[in-house]
């Protein structure tokens, strides 16, 4: 016996060493240790001891390159300097559209008693460091739980998103690229709305997945996040369609290029506090384009002056007051259209506004409901009210049974045309 | 001549320093996690923890160290990943045990020899890990034989001869 295991002693021990690992492996999966803490002390200690060497590579990187570039390598600074602030101007002008776009977003959102998810507090960190292994597609990042870093945040980019938040310690977190195997992202495809989920293959790429067969999908399209995993608001850039072919079971194949550069990930952020509310448009320092370019350009002759309006019915028009919060008038209080279209500005009333309000009942209408009005949604060409009024389209939004009302600043309709009879 | 068969009185055993013994596995580990940072290819066709492996298990010619070397090695790469603690261990301490079983047999200090052996040994690490993963842990992981595994298995047999003349500046004779 003592000679067998004198013979056999290094077989005997790589067996034991084998047994231990295989039995450690079977309690992972049976116990599902990556979805558990089982295994998260162990994995502490080892980031603990690797990524205090990868802090100091990052810092070093930094710290060198930023000196050569502030110091050394200025060149072209001031025409680059020149061209930004030129792209400044634009996009302080497109931000004004975009503004206004989003504004009107609300205003229907309101309408239809939308909820949407804010994210409302996030955590900048820099990611030091990957698996080291194309099997298992993770960055480690320089923010834990001591910055409110938490398991299943979501982790993004400037671009788009870039995963969530797997294991946490106190100072360290590892963030699973949506580019891994084991990622499923809720995502919807932007122009046809067709729903889907989004995985990594195990070379990397990002597939959509459970769109059926049968509907059209073009390359090209971008897809955004659907928010149906509860960790990604919804809207966000995931990334744009670049192949599409038929898939196993009815599903097509569908190829992504995610918005984020995954393989390059230098800065991330952390989407540490979301807030999950009913969507209630903000009115108050809201610019309407129209008046901006009123003021730049001297050409544009003054407004007409409109009958004096209550301040409670301007509320009224305004977005906000187009909420839960917004008090019924009585038909009669209500009746000048054009007080009632005061913009976002305050005081003029624009061309191009189209102020859904909140319907006004009377005790005949509590009975029998009123035929709703056409809402026109994005309108930049005023009506007279009787034509809105005989619109044969019926937006979905008149379900809420909003009165519509068109800015008309040339021929204010007559004040008992708003009133819902 | 590039593998020379000897009796294990003949081959020479060397041993390292605690700092090395320590050190070069920590700097592979870190190497391996920091670069794919900038080059995500790296990744995919280096493994310098079985390099490393490798080496000391081959220099060592003691299967006992050989395996405890791969295992703690791949566990702690294991750790650095997100799929379960073991399988890059399991694979790491096969390897281990076979280039130390190899070293007390052969006297691989050959360039060619050398790049042989650790093209056999990356064989032989990637298809441990694969029946690990796919008979133990369930993986629906995808693996091409000349992409996957041949192609860097090349690519670290080439990188692992430069690699060891390297570390053997830090050979002791015992």
């Amino acid at each position: 016996m003592e000679s067998f295991l004198g013979r056999y002693r290094n077989l005997i021990i790589l067996m034991g060493v084998l047994f231990l690992q295989v039995l450690g492996l079977a309690v992972q999966v049976k116990t599902g240790a990556n979805e558990d803490k089982d295994t998260r002390l162990i994995r502490i200690w080892a980031l603990g001891a690797i990524t205090p060497f990868e802090r100091a590579l990052v810092w070093v990187q930094t710290s060198t390159g930023n000196v050569w570039h502030n110091y050394f390598y200025l060149r072209g600074v001031r025409a680059e300097n020149r061209q930004l602030k030129e792209q400044i101007e634009q996009m302080h002008l497109e931000q004004v559209r975009l503004s206004e776009d989003a504004a009107q977003a609300h205003r229907l959102q309101t309408l239809l008693a939308f909820k949407e998810q804010f994210i409302s507090k996030t955590v900048a960190a820099q990611v030091i460091g990957t698996s080291g292994s194309d099997l298992s597609r993770i960055v480690t990042i320089d923010k834990g739980e001591n910055a409110g870093i938490g398991r299943d945040m979501a982790v993004i980019t400037a671009d788009g998103i870039v995963g969530k938040v797997l294991f946490v310690s106190p100072n360290l977190a590892q963030v699973l690229l949506i580019s891994d195997q084991s990622s499923g992202v809720g995502a919807i495809l932007d122009k046809s709305r067709l729903q889907g989920v989004l995985r990594g293959t195990a070379n990397g790429e990002v597939m959509l997945e459970r769109v059926m067969s049968d509907e059209q999908v073009q390359p090209g399209e971008t897809v955004l996040t659907s928010g149906g995993d509860q960790i990604f608001p919804k809207g966000l850039p995931v990334g744009i369609v670049t192949k599409v072919g038929n898939g196993k079971d009815l599903f097509l194949n569908i190829k992504i290029k995610p918005a984020a550069n995954l393989s390059k990930l230098e800065e991330v952020l952390v989407l540490t506090e979301k807030q999950e509310r009913q969507s209630v448009a903000d009115d108050h320092v809201r610019v309407r384009a129209a008046d901006i370019l009123a003021q730049r350009l001297p050409s544009v002759p003054d407004k007409p002056a409109t009958a004096a309006t209550p301040p409670a019915v301007a509320e009224g028009a305004s977005p906000g007051a187009a909420g839960a919060n917004t008090t019924p008038k009585p038909a009669g209080t209500t009746g000048n259209a054009s007080s009632v279209l005061k913009g976002a500005s305050g005081n003029t009333p624009s061309k191009s506004a189209t102020v859904p309000v909140q319907p006004v009942k009377t005790p005949a209408q509590t009975s029998a409901p009123p035929k709703p009005k056409p809402v026109n949604k994005s309108s930049t060409e005023p009506k007279p009210e009787g034509e809105q009024a005989q619109s044969p389209t019926q937006p979905s939004i008149v379900e809420q049974k909003p009165a519509p009302v068109v800015a008309q600043p040339d021929t204010p309709p007559p004040a008992q045309d708003n009133s819902p009879q | 001549m590039p593998i020379t068969y000897t009796s294990g009185e003949q081959v020479e055993v060397y041993r390292f320093s605690l700092p090395v013994t320590i050190g070069v596995p920590l700097v592979a580990l870190i190497v391996q996690a920091y670069v794919p940072k900038y080059f995500p290819s790296f990744a995919v066709y280096v493994d310098l923890p079985l390099l490393v492996t490798i080496f000391f298990a081959m220099a060592r010619r003691n299967p006992v160290a050989g395996l405890f070397t791969g295992s703690i090695i791949g566990l702690v790469q294991d750790m650095l990943g997100s799929r379960e603690i073991g399988i890059y261990g399991i694979a790491k301490t096969v390897v281990g045990y076979g280039a130390s079983s190899l070293g007390v047999k052969l006297d691989v200090e050959n360039a060619g020899a050398r790049f042989l052996v650790t093209l056999g040994f990356y064989l032989v690490h990637s298809a441990v890990y694969i029946t690990v993963a796919r008979g133990l842990v369930n993986s629906t992981q995808h693996w091409s034989f000349w992409h996957g595994i041949l192609a860097p298995g090349l690519v670290n047999a080439f990188l692992g001869v430069i690699l060891y003349f390297l570390l053997d500046r830090f050979k002791q004779r015992t």
